[in-house]
Parts: structure tokens; C-alpha cells; sequence
């Protein structure tokens, strides 16, 4: 595997494709994702859509839509260029959870997942962590601080989510680039602690 | 959609010669123009054409979809043929690690994100 050999040398012949990875921002609807990928991204964040009967055989609501041909999911994403041969994006879940197909898509290879939380609203995000947790995707939980929270709420928070002690959680603003880049350091170093556990 | 001999074409279903299913292409696997899609002359089809243009630079499927204006599903046909034709160069990160680990779980990989992020 030429790529992960001179990727391990740190070789840089120059026709080498640049490896691309992403992270996932999850969370339930308005709790600030796109806000949060916005403030890291280098372009505006892009949209974009699948159509709903790409993948109808997979969702089983579908008779509850109002039009199931024309019925589109949007995600957002924004891109960071770590280094000439590494890309990092961000892909923000569709703001309606119950769009599983399309999270599947975006989580599939994914290092991690942030899941945001608006404490003010803390069930908005149960089937998020539900589904992070079921597939065993590395997490971490950060309370979006719209409202003030202190670092002492969090435990709380914690218990509430019926959360282990093992998955970190940060407060962060969505909306603040250094906040930000706390939360995925966080993922991206949780992350490497499940592998060396393991 | 008339291809240049008046032949009608239909361009989100042709599936000759694909290697793997569409749907395995990841969301973030780098669309690259080859030397002979810069090369060929502009493509007939103009949703081929702009995805051929914007890839001069690498994107990924997702940039691809949302610069071009369609949908996730129609994005990964047309880059899989391109790819098909010798026109993109698709860098996937998944078959890239095939048979290994994958890069998400690749520990000198994670700790280049880290330092990369830490240093933005
Ligand atoms: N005060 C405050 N407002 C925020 C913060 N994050 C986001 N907002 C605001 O909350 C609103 C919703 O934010 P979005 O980023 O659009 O939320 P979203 O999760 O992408 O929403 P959907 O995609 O519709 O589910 C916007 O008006 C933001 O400006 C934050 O940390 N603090
Ligand atoms: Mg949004």
C-alpha cells in the first residue's frame, strides 16, 4: 500500500493524492452546528442534499412525508487543509434526526462525532448520542453555551444524558473559532486513547 | 441530453465498467482532474464539464455535489464515471486503507489532525 507507507515515512512525492478525513457535528435541530462548523471552516459552509428516495428502502416513515419524491435532506460541511496532503471536513447531521440513512453516509470512516447540546433542550439530542453510541463512534459531548453554563453544570449534564465518565465533555461557543478547535482537539485526542486502549 | 453524434444519452445511468458500487464512494474522497480530463476538450455534457473545471484543484464528493448544485446520489455517478473514463482521479480514503486499518483509525494519522488543528 504505497499510500500508507510513505504516508508512515513521511514521503512527499509529488503526484501523491492528499488523504481526506472528517469529523461529524451532530446534534438536534438549531442547537448551533452549522455555527460551529463556520467557525473553522475556510470556505462558507456548503450544502448538501440527497434526495429521500435515494434511499427510501431505509427509512420507514417515508408515508409520513407530504411528498416522497421531491423530499430532500440537507447536511452542511465546511473543509480545513491541515497540511498540503491532509484535508480535514466537517459534516453537520441534518437538523432532523430521524434522517438515519443520511447519517450513515456521513459517519461511515468518520474519525468522530461532536455532539452538540443546548442544555436548555437536552432531549433534542438522546437520538444523536443514541446513535453515536450504538455504532461505537468516539464521541464527545459539547454543551453549547448559549445561555451561561458553568463548568460545575456539567456533571449534572452528564447524569442526565446517562453518559459514561469515559466520554469527555467540554462548553464551548459554537461561534468562537478558538472554542471551536478546543472541542475537535478534544474528539481527535479521545479518539486516540480508544485506539491505544485497545 | 443529445451526445455530439445526436445519440441520446442518459447521463445518470451508465454504469459500464464500475469497479465497486457508487454508493461506496465516501463523502469525502478527493475528485481529482487527470491529465486527460484537463486535456480532452470540454465535455458535452455540462454538469460533466463544470465537475471536470472545479477539480482542477481536488474536492470532495460532498464540494462536488454542493458547488454543482445536485444531488449527493447524481454527484457520485458522474464522478464514478468520469473515474471510469480516466477523467477524475477519486483519492478515497476508505480504499486507500483497504485491508489495513482505516485512516480514522490510524494513530499517526489522528495525530496529524491534532497538530494540524492545534496549529490553526
Ligand atoms: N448565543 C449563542 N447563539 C448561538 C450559538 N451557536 C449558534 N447560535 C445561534 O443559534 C442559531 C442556530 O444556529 P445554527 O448553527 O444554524 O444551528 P444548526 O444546528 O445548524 O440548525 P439546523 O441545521 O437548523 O438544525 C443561530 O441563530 C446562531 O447564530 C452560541 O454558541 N451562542
Ligand atoms: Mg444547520
Amino acid at each position: 500500500m504505497a499510500f500508507v507507507d510513505s504516508e508512515v515515512s513521511g514521503g512527499t512525492q509529488a503526484d501523491q493524492d492528499a488523504l481526506s478525513v472528517k469529523i461529524v457535528v451532530a446534534g438536534g435541530f438549531g442547537v448551533g452546528k452549522t455555527t460551529f462548523v463556520g467557525a473553522v471552516s475556510e470556505i462558507e459552509p456548503l450544502r448538501t442534499e440527497a434526495l429521500m428516495t435515494e434511499a427510501s428502502t431505509s427509512v420507514d416513515d417515508l408515508s409520513m412525508l407530504p411528498d416522497k419524491r421531491t423530499t430532500t435532506v440537507a447536511m452542511d460541511f465546511g473543509r480545513i487543509t491541515l497540511a498540503d496532503d491532509l484535508v480535514l471536513y466537517l459534516f453537520g447531521t441534518p437538523g432532523q434526526n430521524r434522517f438515519w440513512f443520511m447519517w450513515d453516509d456521513i459517519t461511515r470512516g468518520a474519525i468522530g462525532a461532536v455532539v452538540l447540546v443546548d442544555t436548555r433542550r437536552l432531549a433534542d439530542c438522546f437520538g444523536a448520542i443514541d446513535y453515536v453510541e450504538q455504532r461505537g463512534i468516539p464521541f464527545v459531548v459539547a454543551l453549547n453555551a448559549f445561555n451561561g453554563i458553568q463548568e460545575h453544570d456539567v456533571e449534572d449534564v452528564r447524569d442526565a444524558l446517562q453518559v459514561g465518565p469515559e466520554v469527555p465533555f467540554v462548553v464551548t461557543d459554537a461561534r468562537d473559532r478558538e472554542s471551536v478547535k478546543v472541542v475537535l482537539v478534544t474528539l481527535v485526542e479521545h479518539a486516540m486513547s480508544l485506539i491505544q486502549q485497545t | 441530453m443529445a451526445a455530439p453524434d445526436g445519440r441520446r444519452v442518459r447521463p445518470y445511468l451508465a454504469t459500464r465498467g464500475r469497479t465497486r458500487p457508487v454508493q461506496d464512494i465516501a463523502i469525502e474522497a478527493l475528485v481529482s482532474t487527470t491529465k486527460d480530463g484537463r486535456t480532452n476538450g470540454s465535455d458535452p455534457e455540462p454538469e460533466r464539464e463544470r465537475i471536470l473545471r472545479l477539480c482542477h484543484s481536488p474536492r470532495s464528493v460532498a464540494e462536488v455535489a454542493a458547488i454543482v448544485s445536485m444531488p449527493l446520489g447524481v454527484a457520485r455517478v458522474l464522478v464514478a464515471d468520469l473515474e471510469t473514463e480516466g477523467l477524475v482521479r477519486v483519492a478515497d480514503p476508505h480504499a486507500a486503507f483497504a485491508g489495513s486499518e482505516e485512516p480514522a483509525r490510524n494513530l499517526s494519522v489522528l495525530e496529524r489532525v491534532r497538530d494540524g488543528l492545534r496549529r490553526l
